[in-house]
Protein backbone atom coordinates (compact mmCIF):
# COMPACT_ATOMS: atom_id res chain seq x y z
CA UNK A 1 0.00 0.00 0.00
CA UNK A 2 1.51 3.42 -0.47
CA UNK A 3 -0.22 7.27 -0.01
CA UNK A 4 -3.14 7.80 -2.47
CA UNK A 5 -4.27 10.87 -4.25
CA UNK A 6 -7.75 11.35 -4.15
CA UNK A 7 -8.29 9.69 -7.30
CA UNK A 8 -6.04 6.63 -6.20
CA UNK A 9 -3.21 6.95 -7.89
CA UNK A 10 -0.33 5.87 -6.01
CA UNK A 11 2.25 8.95 -4.93
CA UNK A 12 5.94 8.82 -5.18
CA UNK A 13 8.02 7.80 -2.05
CA UNK A 14 9.89 10.77 -0.46
CA UNK A 15 13.65 10.57 -0.66
CA UNK A 16 13.47 10.70 3.26
CA UNK A 17 11.35 7.61 3.14
CA UNK A 18 14.39 5.68 1.51
CA UNK A 19 16.75 7.49 4.04
CA UNK A 20 14.49 5.77 6.90
CA UNK A 21 14.20 2.53 5.18
CA UNK A 22 18.46 2.11 6.02
CA UNK A 23 18.01 2.60 9.69
CA UNK A 24 20.38 5.67 9.95
CA UNK A 25 20.21 5.34 13.92
CA UNK A 26 21.34 1.82 13.64
CA UNK A 27 24.14 2.50 10.92
CA UNK A 28 26.07 4.97 13.56
CA UNK A 29 26.95 1.64 15.70
CA UNK A 30 27.68 -0.27 12.46
CA UNK A 31 29.94 2.68 11.19
CA UNK A 32 31.67 3.22 14.38
CA UNK A 33 32.83 -0.59 14.66
CA UNK A 34 34.09 -0.43 11.24
CA UNK A 35 36.04 2.02 11.39
CA UNK A 36 37.37 0.76 14.75
CA UNK A 37 38.13 -2.50 12.89
CA UNK A 38 39.92 -0.14 10.30
CA UNK A 39 42.25 1.98 12.85
CA UNK A 40 43.34 -0.71 14.52
CA UNK A 41 44.52 -2.54 12.20
CA UNK A 42 48.39 -3.28 11.29
CA UNK A 43 48.23 -1.66 8.13
CA UNK A 44 47.48 1.82 7.53
CA UNK A 45 45.02 2.46 4.38
CA UNK A 46 44.80 5.22 1.98
CA UNK A 47 42.45 8.14 3.27
CA UNK A 48 40.03 7.55 -0.26
CA UNK A 49 39.95 4.18 0.23
CA UNK A 50 39.21 4.09 3.95
CA UNK A 51 36.00 6.59 3.56
CA UNK A 52 35.12 4.40 0.54
CA UNK A 53 35.09 1.36 2.89
CA UNK A 54 33.20 2.66 5.50
CA UNK A 55 30.86 4.24 2.77
CA UNK A 56 30.52 0.54 1.54
CA UNK A 57 29.76 -0.44 5.27
CA UNK A 58 27.14 1.97 5.59
CA UNK A 59 25.38 1.55 2.51
CA UNK A 60 25.73 -2.81 2.97
CA UNK A 61 24.15 -2.14 6.51
CA UNK A 62 21.45 0.31 4.85
CA UNK A 63 20.65 -2.40 2.45
CA UNK A 64 20.05 -5.22 4.76
CA UNK A 65 17.81 -2.73 7.26
CA UNK A 66 15.68 -1.66 3.65
CA UNK A 67 15.13 -5.55 3.09
CA UNK A 68 14.47 -6.79 6.63
CA UNK A 69 11.90 -3.88 6.60
CA UNK A 70 10.70 -4.80 3.06
CA UNK A 71 10.35 -8.49 4.46
CA UNK A 72 8.97 -7.47 7.87
CA UNK A 73 6.32 -4.83 6.90
CA UNK A 74 3.56 -7.43 8.59
CA UNK A 75 5.13 -7.24 11.70
CA UNK A 76 6.24 -3.76 11.66
CA UNK A 77 2.72 -2.44 11.20
CA UNK A 78 1.63 -4.65 14.60
CA UNK A 79 4.32 -3.10 16.82
CA UNK A 80 4.41 0.86 17.96
CA UNK A 81 7.92 1.26 17.79
CA UNK A 82 7.59 0.37 14.02
CA UNK A 83 4.27 1.47 12.72
CA UNK A 84 5.27 4.60 11.65
CA UNK A 85 7.98 3.08 9.36
CA UNK A 86 7.48 4.17 5.55
CA UNK A 87 6.01 0.77 4.43
CA UNK A 88 3.66 0.10 7.08
CA UNK A 89 2.75 3.40 7.43
CA UNK A 90 1.62 3.41 3.73
CA UNK A 91 3.82 5.98 2.35
CA UNK A 92 6.01 3.45 0.16
CA UNK A 93 5.04 0.40 -2.39
CA UNK A 94 6.94 -2.49 -0.89
CA UNK A 95 8.26 -2.99 -4.73
CA UNK A 96 10.15 0.25 -4.36
CA UNK A 97 11.69 -0.85 -1.09
CA UNK A 98 12.59 -4.12 -2.44
CA UNK A 99 14.61 -2.59 -5.15
CA UNK A 100 16.35 -0.16 -3.24
CA UNK A 101 17.60 -2.84 -0.92
CA UNK A 102 18.79 -5.30 -3.61
CA UNK A 103 20.97 -2.55 -5.31
CA UNK A 104 22.08 -0.72 -2.61
CA UNK A 105 23.46 -4.55 -1.65
CA UNK A 106 24.88 -5.06 -5.27
CA UNK A 107 26.40 -1.67 -4.94
CA UNK A 108 28.08 -1.51 -1.44
CA UNK A 109 29.56 -5.42 -2.47
CA UNK A 110 31.17 -4.10 -5.89
CA UNK A 111 32.10 -1.07 -5.15
CA UNK A 112 33.81 -2.52 -1.29
CA UNK A 113 35.80 -4.56 -4.24
CA UNK A 114 36.64 -1.92 -6.06
CA UNK A 115 38.14 0.36 -3.35
CA UNK A 116 39.87 -2.39 -1.52
CA UNK A 117 39.98 -5.77 -1.63
CA UNK A 118 38.46 -9.40 -2.53
CA UNK A 119 38.52 -10.50 1.10
CA UNK A 120 36.48 -7.30 2.72
CA UNK A 121 33.96 -7.55 -0.23
CA UNK A 122 32.96 -11.20 0.77
CA UNK A 123 32.58 -10.36 4.29
CA UNK A 124 30.15 -7.49 3.59
CA UNK A 125 28.34 -9.90 1.25
CA UNK A 126 28.04 -12.50 4.00
CA UNK A 127 27.07 -10.17 6.68
CA UNK A 128 24.01 -9.12 4.58
CA UNK A 129 23.15 -12.19 3.41
CA UNK A 130 23.50 -13.40 6.72
CA UNK A 131 21.16 -10.07 8.27
CA UNK A 132 18.65 -10.87 5.21
CA UNK A 133 18.25 -14.90 5.26
CA UNK A 134 19.95 -16.00 8.64
CA UNK A 135 18.01 -14.04 11.06
CA UNK A 136 15.33 -11.83 9.04
CA UNK A 137 13.44 -14.99 7.28
CA UNK A 138 14.67 -17.88 8.81
CA UNK A 139 14.91 -17.42 12.54
CA UNK A 140 13.25 -14.32 13.57
CA UNK A 141 10.04 -15.81 13.39
CA UNK A 142 10.26 -19.18 14.19
CA UNK A 143 12.76 -18.97 17.21
CA UNK A 144 13.80 -16.83 20.63
CA UNK A 145 17.27 -18.21 19.84
CA UNK A 146 16.74 -15.31 16.74
CA UNK A 147 19.26 -12.55 18.02
CA UNK A 148 21.32 -14.85 19.58
CA UNK A 149 22.44 -16.37 15.89
CA UNK A 150 21.53 -13.38 14.43
CA UNK A 151 23.99 -11.09 15.92
CA UNK A 152 26.43 -12.60 14.05
CA UNK A 153 25.15 -10.39 11.48
CA UNK A 154 25.95 -7.29 13.49
CA UNK A 155 29.07 -8.12 14.79
CA UNK A 156 30.98 -8.21 11.08
CA UNK A 157 31.70 -4.57 10.60
CA UNK A 158 35.26 -4.78 12.35
CA UNK A 159 36.44 -7.40 10.61
CA UNK A 160 35.10 -5.94 7.42
CA UNK A 161 36.86 -2.71 8.21
CA UNK A 162 40.21 -4.82 9.43
CA UNK A 163 39.72 -6.49 6.10
CA UNK A 164 39.75 -3.49 4.17
CA UNK A 165 43.31 -2.21 5.57
CA UNK A 166 44.99 -5.34 5.63
CA UNK A 167 43.22 -7.91 3.07
CA UNK A 168 43.27 -10.14 5.92
CA UNK A 169 41.54 -11.68 9.45
CA UNK A 170 43.37 -12.28 12.16
CA UNK A 171 42.90 -12.69 15.93
CA UNK A 172 41.81 -9.33 16.55
CA UNK A 173 39.20 -9.06 14.34
CA UNK A 174 37.89 -12.51 15.47
CA UNK A 175 37.83 -10.97 18.94
CA UNK A 176 36.28 -7.75 18.36
CA UNK A 177 33.07 -10.10 16.47
CA UNK A 178 32.95 -12.00 19.67
CA UNK A 179 32.77 -9.50 21.84
CA UNK A 180 29.82 -7.81 19.62
CA UNK A 181 28.19 -10.98 18.94
CA UNK A 182 27.98 -11.72 22.94
CA UNK A 183 26.86 -8.46 23.54
CA UNK A 184 23.94 -8.50 21.24
CA UNK A 185 21.58 -10.64 23.44
CA UNK A 186 21.83 -9.22 26.67
CA UNK A 187 21.68 -5.38 24.69
CA UNK A 188 18.30 -6.85 22.77
CA UNK A 189 16.79 -8.96 25.95
CA UNK A 190 16.86 -5.80 27.94
CA UNK A 191 15.12 -4.06 25.25
CA UNK A 192 12.84 -6.59 24.27
CA UNK A 193 12.23 -7.07 28.58
CA UNK A 194 10.34 -3.38 28.01
CA UNK A 195 8.71 -3.51 24.91
CA UNK A 196 7.21 -7.45 25.90
CA UNK A 197 4.00 -6.81 24.68
CA UNK A 198 4.75 -5.18 21.32
CA UNK A 199 6.66 -8.50 20.31
CA UNK A 200 3.84 -10.15 21.75
CA UNK A 201 1.26 -8.40 19.73
CA UNK A 202 3.46 -9.33 16.52
CA UNK A 203 3.38 -13.19 16.98
CA UNK A 204 7.26 -12.59 17.26
CA UNK A 205 8.95 -15.59 19.96
CA UNK A 206 11.85 -13.09 21.46
CA UNK A 207 12.88 -14.92 24.94
CA UNK A 208 10.40 -12.85 27.48
CA UNK A 209 7.52 -13.55 26.14
CA UNK A 210 8.19 -17.73 24.95
CA UNK A 211 9.83 -18.54 27.82
CA UNK A 212 9.13 -15.75 30.47
CA UNK A 213 10.75 -12.63 32.08
CA UNK A 214 12.67 -14.42 34.82
CA UNK A 215 14.45 -16.37 31.79
CA UNK A 216 15.15 -13.92 30.14
CA UNK A 217 16.96 -11.95 33.25
CA UNK A 218 18.79 -15.18 34.01
CA UNK A 219 20.03 -15.09 30.21
CA UNK A 220 21.03 -11.66 30.50
CA UNK A 221 23.01 -12.18 33.33
CA UNK A 222 25.15 -15.12 31.35
CA UNK A 223 25.52 -13.55 28.28
CA UNK A 224 27.55 -10.58 30.36
CA UNK A 225 30.14 -13.25 31.72
CA UNK A 226 31.51 -14.59 28.27
CA UNK A 227 30.65 -11.20 26.77
CA UNK A 228 33.10 -9.73 29.33
CA UNK A 229 35.60 -12.24 29.17
CA UNK A 230 36.04 -11.73 25.41
CA UNK A 231 36.05 -7.80 26.21
CA UNK A 232 38.53 -8.47 28.16
CA UNK A 233 40.73 -11.09 26.24
CA UNK A 234 42.98 -8.73 23.77
CA UNK A 235 44.70 -7.22 26.65
CA UNK A 236 46.07 -10.47 28.80
CA UNK A 237 46.38 -11.50 25.04
CA UNK A 238 48.96 -8.88 24.47
CA UNK A 239 46.72 -7.26 20.94
CA UNK A 240 46.41 -3.97 23.10
CA UNK A 241 47.86 -1.80 26.12
CA UNK A 242 47.19 -1.02 29.28
CA UNK A 243 44.86 1.88 28.19
CA UNK A 244 42.27 0.02 26.76
CA UNK A 245 42.49 -2.87 29.19
CA UNK A 246 41.69 -0.23 32.60
CA UNK A 247 38.71 0.86 30.03
CA UNK A 248 37.71 -2.73 29.33
CA UNK A 249 37.65 -3.73 33.24
CA UNK A 250 35.75 -0.61 34.24
CA UNK A 251 33.24 -0.59 31.75
CA UNK A 252 32.46 -4.11 31.79
CA UNK A 253 32.31 -3.58 35.40
CA UNK A 254 29.63 -1.39 35.23
CA UNK A 255 27.71 -3.48 32.51
CA UNK A 256 28.05 -6.40 34.97
CA UNK A 257 26.79 -4.01 37.46
CA UNK A 258 23.95 -3.10 35.63
CA UNK A 259 23.02 -6.93 34.19
CA UNK A 260 23.20 -8.10 37.71
CA UNK A 261 20.40 -5.17 38.84
CA UNK A 262 18.70 -6.71 35.77
CA UNK A 263 19.10 -10.56 36.39
CA UNK A 264 18.17 -10.48 39.99
CA UNK A 265 15.06 -8.57 39.88
CA UNK A 266 11.48 -9.19 40.18
CA UNK A 267 9.08 -6.99 38.66
CA UNK A 268 5.01 -6.30 39.37
CA UNK A 269 2.53 -5.24 36.99
CA UNK A 270 2.96 -1.88 35.76
CA UNK A 271 6.85 -1.28 36.66
CA UNK A 272 8.74 0.98 34.68
CA UNK A 273 11.41 -1.31 33.66
CA UNK A 274 14.02 1.44 34.79
CA UNK A 275 16.81 -0.84 35.18
CA UNK A 276 16.42 -2.89 31.95
CA UNK A 277 15.64 0.95 30.54
CA UNK A 278 19.33 1.87 32.00
CA UNK A 279 20.90 -1.27 30.85
CA UNK A 280 19.69 -0.87 27.26
CA UNK A 281 20.58 2.72 26.97
CA UNK A 282 24.37 1.86 29.01
CA UNK A 283 24.97 -1.12 26.50
CA UNK A 284 24.95 1.02 23.74
CA UNK A 285 27.36 3.42 25.41
CA UNK A 286 29.22 0.51 26.07
CA UNK A 287 30.67 -0.60 22.80
CA UNK A 288 31.03 3.03 21.43
CA UNK A 289 33.47 3.69 24.80
CA UNK A 290 35.19 -0.18 24.26
CA UNK A 291 35.79 0.23 20.54
CA UNK A 292 37.11 3.57 21.09
CA UNK A 293 39.27 2.59 23.82
CA UNK A 294 40.96 0.37 21.24
CA UNK A 295 41.36 2.41 18.72
CA UNK A 296 43.19 5.15 21.25
CA UNK A 297 44.96 2.32 22.99
CA UNK A 298 46.58 1.71 19.35
CA UNK A 299 47.20 5.67 18.71
CA UNK A 300 48.72 6.19 22.31
CA UNK A 301 50.57 3.17 23.03
CA UNK A 302 51.42 1.80 19.09
CA UNK B 1 -5.61 13.92 -10.82
CA UNK B 2 -6.51 17.02 -9.09
CA UNK B 3 -4.18 19.69 -9.63
CA UNK B 4 -3.18 19.83 -6.25
CA UNK B 5 -1.95 15.86 -6.23
CA UNK B 6 -0.50 16.73 -9.61
CA UNK B 7 1.79 19.64 -7.59
CA UNK B 8 2.34 16.81 -4.73
CA UNK B 9 3.37 14.25 -7.02
CA UNK B 10 5.62 16.68 -8.95
CA UNK B 11 7.14 18.22 -5.85
CA UNK B 12 8.64 14.48 -4.93
CA UNK B 13 9.94 13.88 -8.18
CA UNK B 14 11.72 17.14 -8.39
CA UNK B 15 13.15 16.26 -4.56
CA UNK B 16 14.13 12.62 -5.88
CA UNK B 17 15.61 13.94 -9.26
CA UNK B 18 17.57 16.40 -7.11
CA UNK B 19 19.21 14.02 -4.74
CA UNK B 20 20.07 10.97 -6.92
CA UNK B 21 21.63 14.36 -9.15
CA UNK B 22 23.87 14.80 -6.06
CA UNK B 23 24.38 11.33 -4.99
CA UNK B 24 25.49 11.41 -8.63
CA UNK B 25 27.86 13.74 -9.17
CA UNK B 26 29.67 12.82 -5.52
CA UNK B 27 29.95 9.08 -7.36
CA UNK B 28 31.47 10.62 -10.12
CA UNK B 29 33.76 12.37 -7.50
CA UNK B 30 34.34 9.54 -5.24
CA UNK B 31 35.57 7.19 -8.23
CA UNK B 32 37.58 9.42 -9.30
CA UNK B 33 39.52 9.99 -6.08
CA UNK B 34 39.71 6.05 -5.96
CA UNK B 35 41.54 5.73 -9.15
CA UNK B 36 43.80 8.51 -8.29
CA UNK B 37 44.68 6.74 -4.89
CA UNK B 38 44.67 3.42 -6.76
CA UNK B 39 47.13 4.92 -9.39
CA UNK B 40 49.68 6.11 -6.26
CA UNK B 41 49.93 2.56 -4.42
CA UNK B 42 50.54 1.00 -7.62
CA UNK B 43 52.93 3.27 -8.84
Amino acid sequence: MTTMTTSSVPLPAEWRDFLALTKPKVMRLVVFAGLAGMLVAPEPINPVLGFTAILCIALGAGAAGALNQWYEADLDAKMKRTAARPLPAGRMDRQSALHFGVGLAFFSVILMELATNMVAAGVLALSILFYVFIYTVWLKRRTPQNIVIGGAAGAFPPVIGWAAATGNISLLPVLLFAIIFLWTPPHFWALSLFVKTDYANAGVPMLPVVAGERVTRQQIGLYTLPMAAAALAPWPLGLTGWLYGVAAIALNGMFALLAARVALRQTAPGDAMKPEKRLFAFSILYLFLLLGALVVDHWVLG
Amino acid sequence: MDPQDEKIVRERQHARAKVMAWLLGAFVILVFAISIAKMQLAG
